[in-house]
């Protein structure tokens, strides 16, 4: 039995395509078997991010409505054939899936597949519930940003009350990932910190992945970082975070800090 | 602002921090509870609506949170002219 891991935020922009892309990816390079599913339905990008964009002929909503078999809506990755793609319909009916549809499809996915990760839209709306409904782990991507932090928290009041696993009086294994973090920044006391995030959402940390250029090399040719620059400072924090999630017992460090010239002559550290 | 603060002056981070945690300590004890001005509204409507002809968009009622105290207001138009219904 796999497990089924929701990619949330709430927010939009932080970066949960990104992450699922390269969360999935890493782990499929290890042998595990992973699924990505684009729960975004109506704004399809997973696709775009996975470089599969031109082979797409069949979608979740047609997988969930029975109008194809799921063995013909998932796309297989090129580079890793352990990594398959179920990717979200463009209709613009935003009932198109429905919660005994979507449970349907998990169940069928989460006996062939080590991984189902479930890339949530942005919101607090239907569609984001649906992405997180069945989750066994949910990875909250946050910016150190705010309202990112501030939109992570409702969505932690979501997966507490409107999972599965809550309903039944478990719970979801919640992880925070932040993303786009600039580490000589929040020395200098101008971008939030690591602490400060944790602290204040009370949610064990996934990860750290640096503000790097390479995230947007990737996306532009379509390959998810992990694959296509696996020794970017971006990638192999995401390479570290999917083997926390895992299991594995890894230590977070701070990304590499540059530390200018007036930093080193005043003294400032990291906090 | 002399060159001093200039090399002292602290990040913007540290008000952010104490926004957030503000803001959420708020946002999570009301989370699961309904929404108090909606109900007091519809409440205060039909109260007023016993003895005064009002439409909805006659009554306002808003919230606003201090440090130490919160006020509630209150604002209701009675048009001109408009019927007093006797109790």
């Amino acid at each position: 039995m796999g497990k089924v891991v929701v990619v949330t935020s709430g927010k939009g922009g932080v970066g949960k395509t990104t992450s699922t892309a390269a969360l999935g990816a890493a782990l499929a390079q290890t042998g595990k078997r992973v699924a990505l599913v684009d729960f975004d339905v109506g704004l399809r990008n997973l696709d775009l991010i996975m470089g599969a964009e031109r082979r797409v002929v069949f979608d979740l909503v047609n997988v969930t409505q029975g109008v194809a078999k799921l063995p013909q809506a998932l796309i297989r990755d090129k580079r890793v054939d352990t990594l398959f793609l179920l990717p979200a319909s463009q209709t613009r009916d935003k009932d198109a899936l429905t919660e005994e549809g979507v449970a349907d499809v998990i169940s069928a996915l989460r006996e062939k597949f080590d991984y189902v990760f479930c890339d949530s839209p942005a919101g607090i709306e239907r569609g984001a519930q649906l992405a997180m409904r069945y989750a066994d782990d949910a990875v909250i991507v946050t910016n150190p940003e705010v309202s990112s932090v501030r939109d992570s928290d409702r969505i932690i009041g979501l997966l507490d009350s409107r999972t599965l696993k809550a309903e039944r009086g478990e719970s979801v294994n919640k992880h925070i990932l932040v993303t786009r973090f600039d580490a000589a920044r929040a020395a200098r006391g101008e971008m939030l910190n690591i602490n400060d995030v944790l602290e204040i959402l009370s949610t064990p940390l996934l990860g750290i992945i640096p503000e790097n250029q390479g995230v947007l090399r990737a996306s532009n040719i379509g390959s998810p970082v992990t694959l296509s620059e696996p020794s970017n400072a971006a990638a192999r924090a995401y390479i570290d975070a999917a083997k926390r999630l895992e299991g594995e017992d890894l230590p977070v460090v701070l990304p590499f800090q540059r530390q200018g010239f007036f930093d080193r002559l005043f003294g400032r550290r990291a906090a | 602002m002399t060159l001093f603060d200039l090399f002292k002056r602290r990040g913007s981070a540290p008000v952010a921090r104490e926004r957030l945690q503000v803001l959420l300590a708020y946002e999570r004890q009301n989370r699961n509870q309904p929404d108090l001005v909606a109900i007091l509204r519809e409440e205060i409507m039909a109260v007023i609506a016993r003895h005064i002809q009002v439409g909805q968009e006659d009554v306002r009622v808003a919230m606003d949170r201090g440090d130490t105290m919160s006020t509630l207001e209150i604002d209701v138009n009675i048009p001109n002219g408009g019927a007093l219904i006797a109790a």
